[in-house]
């Protein structure tokens, strides 16, 4: 019950207010900006001279006839075959995902399930290898992966984006199995499942909060992979983050700029729509490790 | 559960880690012992009627051919590691005995590439982090005293910042940042000053890359406080509001005791994340002004034609022992945690 003590505008308040406000205006301004300014010329966006010449777009309307205008968005589609990097993404972000969840959730099972000493181990080794800079990992395969001629390939990426996954994978999988209680598997046991029955047949049918909310997680590493995708992949297969990236190498030297921006644009859409959908469960993932300690 | 039950259950994870994750460590630690090879000269004689001329010229078929067959290198042992690019063991030496303070030392040392390296490297990490901690706390007490309509709302503008792609991020700011950008363009006009960019400076370029860090993971900081703050005991509240503590003595001395456990586990995280600064000063085109470890290790291996394996792999040794230095302290509580739940 809110007393009417607690509803009263005190100085902390005022000040807490003030401070939630300026961090979420800091947080969205710049996603609107480029949004609104991804529709603009070049003149527009980068209008040194009036910035509010960005607003009502006196430049495109001059260069294009109206204010808005989708150039940059044609000419990364379409010119520059942004299309294929995004088609790119789609293939390795989803077989990422679906094997990182399949070796994750059996790994984390056993983990929550098995009470010896190398479990808390094999925990202390993936907390360990979870710190890697990825970097230095991709150093450590550019050269074997020459030898065997199989840098470049999707699969290559794949299943390298998956064993980086593992450590995250597995540390938040084992806790949301440690959350479900022993006695239902055990009971199954009792009852003549053998192991993997028993996990088949009842921990699958009631994980799948867990699952979801760790595939996101799994889904937003390989989604916004720089490192690896840009060391191991060919130019064809190339995923959307390193294509945005080496976009503004060749056309700033074109004074196409507005491509990159709305390559920008497009490959943060869908994470806009992810959030909007699954804020809950990305909340609560991002928690989970933390709050059970 | 049975031991043989387990191995199967656990088989794909840790082969998937031990393949692509140990390994590559033990091949970076070989890459590092070996160096490129030279590459191979023949001495001809041409003789004319003016003499003899002695011409030396590369090689290339065997300079290929040796490349290979033995793609590693020549073998170097550990003197990749203190050579003038790595640890310069000599080149400290000599900055050593010539300073006259700790600042001409530190002066000297952000000459030599991999301390300048790593004094930006823990410049960003020991900046970005306590701000992110601080901030971000005070951002979640504000959120939590919002009206709960509005919560959701400012989580999920919150997580903007936090869930975009590194590398997509911190180029919007870049745009905005720029000369011609509309943060950037604001500033020259409010300091008359024309050729403020942070473009050609190195401090402002710190500044801008560390503004960066704290607009990138500030959320994850907020949202794990402000999902702790959920828990905080009413009950302890109310008994501290009974003795008499106002709002900001009941803040330091029982929520933020009560969150302690997180603040550990959000260092932690930020301390990772942060040591392996990368992305941003891709997208910021700042290589010229701050280096880090990464980009040190990045831009080795795109070394045109010709990777240096040796010198990335000798950094990325490195940085890996700066990584577990920076782990050790957690790693020795959890072990203690471990073995007091275990007697």
């Amino acid at each position: 019950m809110a007393t009417q003590a607690q509803n009263r505008l005190t100085p902390f308040k005022i000040v807490s207010y003030a401070l939630v406000i300026t961090w979420l205006i800091i947080a969205a301004f710049p996603f609107l900006w480029t949004f609104w300014g991804s529709f603009k010329v070049q003149g527009d966006f980068f209008s040194k001279a009036d910035w509010t010449n960005a607003l009502y777009g006196v430049f495109t309307t001059r260069e294009t006839g109206g204010p808005f205008t989708g150039n940059g968005y044609f000419g990364a589609w379409v010119q520059e075959s942004f299309w294929r990097n995004v088609l790119n993404t789609m293939v390795i972000v989803f077989f990422t995902v679906i094997i990182s969840l399949t070796f994750g959730t059996l790994g984390g099972y056993a983990l929550a399930r098995s009470g010896f000493r190398y479990a808390f181990w094999i925990l202390m080794a993936a907390l360990i290898f979870r710190a890697m800079p990825h970097i230095t990992l991709v150093s450590g395969y550019m050269l074997p992966f020459f030898e065997w001629n199989i840098w470049g390939l999707k699969g290559t990426a794949i299943i390298v984006l998956v064993a980086i996954n593992q450590p995250f994978t597995l540390w938040m999988l084992h806790s949301f199995f440690k959350n479900i209680p022993k006695d239902m598997d055990e009971s199954a046991m009792v009852d003549g499942c053998t192991r993997f029955q028993a996990f088949r047949h009842v921990i699958v049918p009631v994980m799948w909060p867990g699952v979801i909310t760790t595939g996101l997680f799994s889904f937003l590493l390989a989604y916004n992979d720089y490192a690896v995708t840009s060391m191991l992949l060919s130019k064809p297969n190339e995923t959307m983050v390193p294509a945005v990236a080496s976009f503004l190498g060749s056309v700033q030297v074109q004074g196409n700029i507005m491509f990159a921006v709305a390559a920008v644009v497009s490959a943060t859409a869908p994470l806009f729509v992810l959030i909007l959908f699954f804020q809950r469960q990305i909340v609560s993932g991002l928690t989970a490790g933390a709050v059970k300690g | 559960m049975k031991h043989r039950t387990f191995f199967w259950f656990i088989l794909p994870t840790l082969s998937a880690m031990i393949l692509f994750i140990a390994l590559p460590i033990v091949s970076v630690f070989i890459q590092s012992l070996f160096v490129e090879h030279e590459q191979v000269l023949v001495v001809s004689e041409s003789c004319g009627p003016f003499g003899c001329n002695q011409t030396t010229s590369i090689d290339a078929e065997a300079t290929a051919a040796l490349r290979e067959e033995k793609p590693l290198g020549r073998f170097n042992g550990l003197s990749t590691y203190f050579d003038r690019s790595h640890l310069a063991s000599a080149e400290v030496a000599e900055i050593w005995s010539e300073s006259t303070g700790l600042a001409s030392f530190v002066n000297g040392l952000m000459d030599l590439k991999f301390y300048r390296a790593l004094i930006f490297t823990l410049t960003y990490t020991f900046t970005v982090t306590p701000a992110v901690l601080i901030l971000g706390l005070a951002i979640a007490v504000g959120v939590n005293n919002l009206p709960r309509a509005f919560r959701g709302v400012a989580i999920f503008i919150s997580l903007l910042p936090f869930l975009v792609a590194t590398v997509v991020g911190s180029m919007i700011l870049s745009w905005m940042l720029d000369g011609e950008g509309i943060i950037g363009a604001t500033l020259q006009n409010i300091f008359n000053d024309p050729s403020l960019t942070i473009k050609s400076s190195t401090p402002l370029m710190w500044i801008a890359l560390i503004v960066y860090g704290i607009w990138h993971t500030l959320p994850f900081s907020f949202i794990t406080f402000y999902a702790g703050l959920q828990t905080v005991s009413k009950d302890t509240l109310e008994a501290a509001q009974i003795d008499g503590a106002n709002k900001w003595q009941s803040m330091i001395h029982v929520v933020v005791p009560h969150l302690m456990p997180l603040v550990s586990f959000v260092t932690l995280m930020l301390l990772m994340d942060n040591f392996r600064v990368f992305e941003p000063i891709v997208s910021f085109n700042a290589e010229a002004h701050a280096q880090s470890l990464s980009i040190f290790i990045w831009s080795d291996l795109r070394e045109a034609g010709n990777p240096l394996y040796a010198s990335a792999g000798a950094t990325s040794i490195l940085t890996i022992i700066g990584v577990a230095i920076l782990l050790t302290p957690v790693l020795i509580r959890t072990w203690r945690d471990f073995n007091a739940k275990s007697h």
